[in-house]
């Protein structure tokens, strides 16, 4: 195995989006025949640097090497032509065309007359081939994800992919389907396929890949090693670092009563899979319970559930004495419940409205801004002032449309509108991403304070440093179920780590 | 009234609904086909008003038929030109640009058109068949026409990589893109296309079907084409058959006013004509409120980036 | 998106900050823009630009020297002088303005929660019918005026808040495309009526027509008061416009004072928001479409008051106008009272000139020009140089 040929190499590649340095003088290489797994976190640059080598960006440094020649990749288009196929977490299929008519789609030949039926005579050869059986004449939303899965496998196969590029595939697999991928891909290493295995999940890392390479921050920690003789605990601490954490200084608080209590909770994602697999956790006041996991884990979905925009399919959640479902009158609940949504502008806030306005959110039906049926926009005015000047909010005029501000000012506008309130119990969602230290440093600042003033906070970070420096208790999210409940003093980072990949600690 | 008559009756009716419906067959696939590629064009009824009345001034002028209905078909793809580049390039809100071409088709055409206004139609020469009507003639190639192009048109969509080129743009753009297809380019095409085809549909209004001009030709044709391409669920050829239907409904109140006619001539009833005026409409929301169960089976779906700009994301590059 | 035969490239990017004066500036240049095209398609046909935009100006809303001599009589209590028309043209003007204002804020009303209601014509057209229904064969003739006024006012929102409401649901409820229905209802109504009034139970004889209301079911106008005031002798002015201008300011109220406008505001631009702040979209759409058929049918009640009959030349179009009316506008109710009077000015203006059609093309031109330079303020256009050209589809990535 190692004096088989390199299928590939990339040397030395930078790619910057603005404000953040994705890939940092990234080297990365692959053999021919082999399963490499690309494992880090969230924003660790496996999925860039993976887009890179498929041709859709452009690196501003670095070159890329197959069978020896410097290539440059204008398009996805050339990246085929040498070989190069990428399948992305959301597959490029169109959902009302048949598995055929995909797999045709882009190419060059036949130019005009489309001869559907050769085409489906060689799918079903190519699936018979990699015993990857699909009816070419199915259409992509009759078929489960994982059958969609094996179509755009087999797209890239029928453009004479040798290289396969897989981003996180098994995210959307049950575990079943994921045995099969796994048995697929070993075939296909056979035949003498690359498979390049982006992922975070280390139990599935170790079982799938010949070697690893782990990326943090944008820069290679660990390149190629082989998967066999690395343990889990290694490669989780390649994937998560030591960290210095910078302490913010807490209130010791006597335990308080559960604010909320969660119990068995189940929903569905948007694509009907299930997404929370009966999770259960408690939040209690003066606390704040901090939930880890690599995004795409069921965190949204439960954020979702708690704040009414998400149906839940099993188990119950409640807020002291109130019940958190379809029948609960969210106006009256909102008092008593603040949201800092992951998407600031998608739920958050009103972009076409003034800063004023999205102020009063969710006090507009209530005195003192309600009177009788109108709004009483004198007193709307001198709520945004205070705010404002409570905040820091750094807005040319409490008139501004929100839609204007920088993120942090309108993550600002979005808690003071939250907390304000005097809400007993808070669920924060990434509430610093694509914030800058300063902001950061004000949101954490603001949080602990709510906490300090017993309010109960369920803060849901990416960040572990983040939650780690704010909660008292920390839990995991894996896969839809909540794994490992801790005290956040003291907890040892690496074991963190390991439950995010979705391993309980035991080693 | 005896068989004979009533058996003459029913062809002249089937032969005025196919040549009443080839206008309204026109407007609708080229519709159709602007609509799978996603693009919104409510502007059928301005661009078919000014191929009737850029169809007839040319004829007029110049005596040749077949330059009147090439001329109301290229002013018909300049309309559509526009709105192309307002909603594709400009991205604004496609509603609202199409009610805009309305407005501007119907009033340039009434304006251009203000002098030729119950102008007599040229005198047809006699051809090289005497024997044969050439209205008639002229009439049965225009029916050619309209089936000729619904069943190229549903060739081109289902069955050639163009089209299928063309479908993945309105269903899934991104995809497309990331296939190498130039989403952008596509549409233009299409939206084009369907401005001459609307414009081609107005011309054979006021050069055959209905020889003449008089402002608002068109009379909510283009309307009722936009309506229809839902009744067709996006198809050509059903949108050829539901054109045909509609040619029929359009013209029963006027064939049936023989008041020899048991039961239902609307001379005897004419309020059953005005209720027929209605059945149009009506009958594409019952389809609609139909549509709306099967949605989740999506047999009658739109294409489903319909009405929404393409942006290619900012990122990268 | 790359241009082609060049090395550059057309770069997209939406603006940080919005000029307030964005929305203005591109209202009113498109009205320039328009006046310019015009004035080229005018050369086409053969008529003299310049002469026919004075004349349209004229024929809308007079010459100064006519404003003048009307003040003067105005307040010297004398009649007009001879050869000139004085407060002619503005009374005209205000008598077309008023259902145009009343369909332009029924859009408003729907678009600023982004229904498109394109209906407006179909609900007017109920609005008229009902009214007509009260008029002439409910109410008997010698009901008092402002009671029958009321009534046919009443019928007139009734029947278009029942139009309008029924698209609604469909939407709300089955989420059928509003654009479709509305516009599918506008040829229902269209037929309703003329069925009614052409060859149905209402018209007289061989006239397609209701014949002549009950004087008690007409406007009052301003040349009823000729003898105390000369100078209003021949102004059929009438009070409809202050239906409008009223229902603009209480329109502009809501939208802005009360707590459903917020929650109407909330919901056009974010229903996921309005959804967190516990807002019923469902319901609100309903109410919505209702409110905005209200509108529209009102301004059938005061179309028909004004007409004093009902006939199949009722004219249709109205509904399509509001839709200009409220985008020029940017859908403020206190705006559209403005450019309803230019509007109306602009109809009356045009009713003469050769040719016809003017008002149609000047205000489709006016439309283009404001959608399309409304979204060039939005964003940012930036020719770049670019190398060899990189396809991205940024949903792909992450």
């Amino acid at each position: 195995m190692s004096d088989a040929p390199q299928a590939f190499e990339m040397r030395g590649i930078v790619k910057r989006f603005p404000g953040v340095l994705a890939n940092d003088h990234v080297d990365f290489a692959c053999r021919a025949g082999e399963v490499h797994a690309l494992l880090g976190e969230n924003g660790a640059g496996k999925s860039t640097l993976m887009n890179v080598l498929a041709g859709l960006y452009r690196p501003e440094a670095g070159d890329i090497l197959v069978g020896g020649q410097p290539l440059t990749f204008h398009s996805p288009q050339d990246a085929i032509a040498h070989g190069i196929g990428m399948i992305h977490q959301h597959f490029m299929l169109v959902p009302s065309h048949t598995v055929a008519e995909n797999m045709v789609l882009g190419l060059n030949r036949p130019r005009f007359f489309l001869d559907l039926a050769r085409v489906e005579e060689q799918v079903k050869a190519l699936g018979e081939q990699y015993a990857m059986q699909v009816d070419p004449r199915a259409r992509i939303w009759d078929l489960s994800v994982g059958e969609q899965q094996r179509v755009e496998v087999l797209k890239m196969l029928f453009r004479g992919a040798k290289v396969l590029i897989m981003d996180e595939p098994t995210a959307v697999l049950t575990p079943q389907e994921v045995e099969a991928l796994f048995h697929t891909l070993r075939d296909m290493t056979q035949r003498g396929h690359t498979i390049v295995f982006i992922s975070h999940k280390l139990d599935e890392v170790v079982a799938i890949a010949d070697r690893v390479t782990v990326l943090r921050r944008g820069k290679v920690t660990a390149a190629g090693v082989p998967a066999r003789g690395a343990t889990k605990a290694q490669l989780a601490t390649l994937m998560v670092g030591r960290e210095v954490l910078f302490q913010i200084h807490k209130k010791k608080m006597p335990p308080g009563a559960p604010v909320l209590t969660v119990s068995n909770l189940s929903a569905e994602n948007d694509r009907g899979l299930p997404a929370l697999r009966g999770v259960s956790l408690q939040v209690c006041a003066g606390e704040i319970l901090g939930i880890a996991g690599v995004a795409g884990n069921g965190q949204s979905e439960l954020a979702e559930v708690l704040t009414g925009l998400r149906r839940c399919t099993g188990g119950s959640a409640t807020l002291g004495d109130t019940p958190l479902d379809g029948a609960t009158r969210w106006q009256e609940v909102g008092q008593k419940l603040a949201h800092i949504p992951e998407d600031r502008s998608a739920v958050g806030s009103v972009g076409e409205l003034s800063v004023a306005d999205n102020l009063i959110l969710k006090r507009f039906h209530k005195a003192p801004i309600a009177s009788g049926w109108s709004i009483d926009s004198a007193a709307v005015h001198a709520n945004a002032l205070q705010l404002v000047d409570d905040y820091q909010i750094a807005t040319p005029s409490v008139d501004t449309l929100v839609r204007m501000l920088s993120g942090g000012n309108l993550q600002k506008v979005i808690l003071a509108r939250e907390i304000s309130g005097r809400p007993a119990l808070m669920i924060a969602v990434h509430p610093t991403r694509g914030l800058d230290v300063g902001a950061t440093e004000t949101v954490h600042k603001l949080l602990v304070e709510q906490r300090d003033g017993g309010a109960a906070i369920l803060l849901i970070s990416e960040d572990l440093d983040e939650l780690l420096a704010l909660a008292d208790r920390l839990a995991v999210i894996y896969e839809g179920r909540i794994i490992g409940d801790m005290p956040a003093e003291g907890a040892d980072i690496h074991v963190i780590g390991l439950m995010m990949a979705g391993t309980k600690a035991e080693s | 009234m005896t068989a004979g008559a009533l058996i003459a009756l029913a062809i002249t009716i089937l032969f005025g609904s196919l040549v009443s419906g080839t206008p309204l067959l026109l407007a609708t696939v080229g519709e159709i086909v602007s609509e799978r590629s996603g693009v919104l064009n409510l502007g059928i009824e301005g661009m078919m008003l000014m191929g009737a009345m850029g169809g007839f001034v040319v004829w007029t002028n110049t005596g040749s038929l077949p330059l009147g209905l090439l001329v109301g078909s290229v002013l018909g793809g300049v309309l559509a030109l526009l709105h192309a580049f307002v909603t594709i390039t400009l991205r604004a809100d496609q509603v609202v640009s199409g009610l805009a071409v309305t407005f501007l088709g119907t009033g340039l055409s009434s304006i251009l058109g203000g002098a030729y206004v119950g102008k007599q139609s040229p005198q047809p020469t006699p051809i090289f068949l005497p024997l044969v009507d050439r209205v008639a003639l002229e009439q049965i190639i225009i029916i050619v026409l309209g089936l000729l192009v619904a069943g190229a048109a549903w060739y081109y969509v289902n069955r050639t990589r163009p089209g299928l080129n063309l479908r993945s743009v309105g269903e899934y753009p991104a995809a497309a893109d990331a296939l190498g297809i130039n989403v952008y380019r596509t549409r233009y095409a299409y939206v084009v296309f369907g401005g001459l085809l609307s414009g081609l549909g107005g011309a054979a209004m006021s050069l055959i079907t209905d020889p003449g001009w008089v402002d608002g030709k068109t009379s909510g044709l283009g309307w009722i084409a936009v309506g229809l391409v839902i009744f067709a669920s996006w198809d050509p050829l059903r949108g050829m058959a539901v054109s045909y239907f509609f040619g029929l409904l359009r013209r029963l109140p006027l064939d049936l006013q023989n008041p020899a006619l048991p039961f239902i001539s609307t001379a005897n009833n004419p309020s059953l004509g005005r209720l027929m005026g209605m059945l149009p409409y009506l009958a594409t929301i019952f389809i609609l409120i139909l549509g709306s169960r099967e949605a989740l089976r999506r047999r009658l779906g739109a294409p489903a980036a319909l009405g929404l700009p393409y942006v290619r994301g900012e990122r990268g590059a | 998106m790359n241009l082609p035969g060049t090395p550059y490239r057309l770069m997209v990017e939406t603006r940080r900050t919005n000029p307030g004066w964005a929305g203005v500036v591109s209202s009113i240049l498109g009205v320039v823009l328009a006046l310019i095209v015009g004035g080229f398609v005018l050369k086409a046909a053969g008529a003299a630009p310049i002469s026919t935009y004075q004349e349209i100006f004229k024929e809308g809303f007079g010459t100064p020297a006519d404003w003048q001599a009307g003040v003067v009589a105005l307040f010297t209590n004398t009649d007009c002088p001879k050869g000139l028309i004085c407060f002619g043209p503005l009374s005209d003007t205000l008598v077309k303005a008023s259902p145009i204002l009343l369909t332009g804020l029924a859009c408003i009303v729907a678009f600023r929660m982004r229904l498109w209601n394109i209906g407006a014509d179909g609900q007017m057209f109920m609005g008229a019918w009902a009214a007509t229904g009260v008029a002439v064969f409910l109410l008997p003739k010698s009901t008092n005026p402002v009671i029958m006024l009321g009534a046919m006012g009443l019928a007139g929102v009734l029947s278009g808040l029942i139009y309008g409401a029924i698209p609604g649901y469909l939407r709300a409820r089955l989420n059928i495309n509003e654009i479709i229905t509305t516009l599918m209802l506008n040829y229902v109504a269209y037929n309703w009526l003329e069925y009614f009034v052409i060859v149905g139970p209402w018209s007289r004889g061989d006239f397609e027509s209701t014949g002549n209301f009950p004087p008690s079911a007409t406007w009052p106008r301003l040349t009823q008061f000729a003898k105390a005031i000369p100078i209003f002798s021949g102004l059929t002015a009438h009070p409809g416009i202050l239906l409008g201008v009223a229902a603009a300011i209480i329109l502009a109220w809501l939208l802005f004072r009360s707590r459903w406008g917020y929650e109407i505001r909330v919901i056009g631009n974010n229903p996921k928001a309005a959804r967190y702040a516990g807002i019923n979209v469902s319901r609100n759409i309903i109410l919505v479409m209702a409110l905005s058929g209200a509108l529209a049918g009102l301004a059938g009640m005061n179309e028909v008051a004004a007409l004093r009959v009902l006939n199949g030349r009722f004219a249709r179009g109205f509904g399509f106008t509001g839709v200009i009316v409220a985008w020029l506008a940017r859908l403020n109710p206190l705006a559209a009272i403005l450019v309803a009077f230019l509007f109306g000015g602009l109809l009356v203006g045009t009713q003469l000139i050769q040719p016809q059609g003017i008002s149609s093309m000047l205000q489709g031109v006016i439309l283009f020009v404001v959608v399309g330079t409304e979204v060039m303020f939005r964003y940012r256009f930036r020719l770049e140089r670019v190398a060899p050209a990189v396809s991205i589809a940024a949903e792909v990535a992450k």
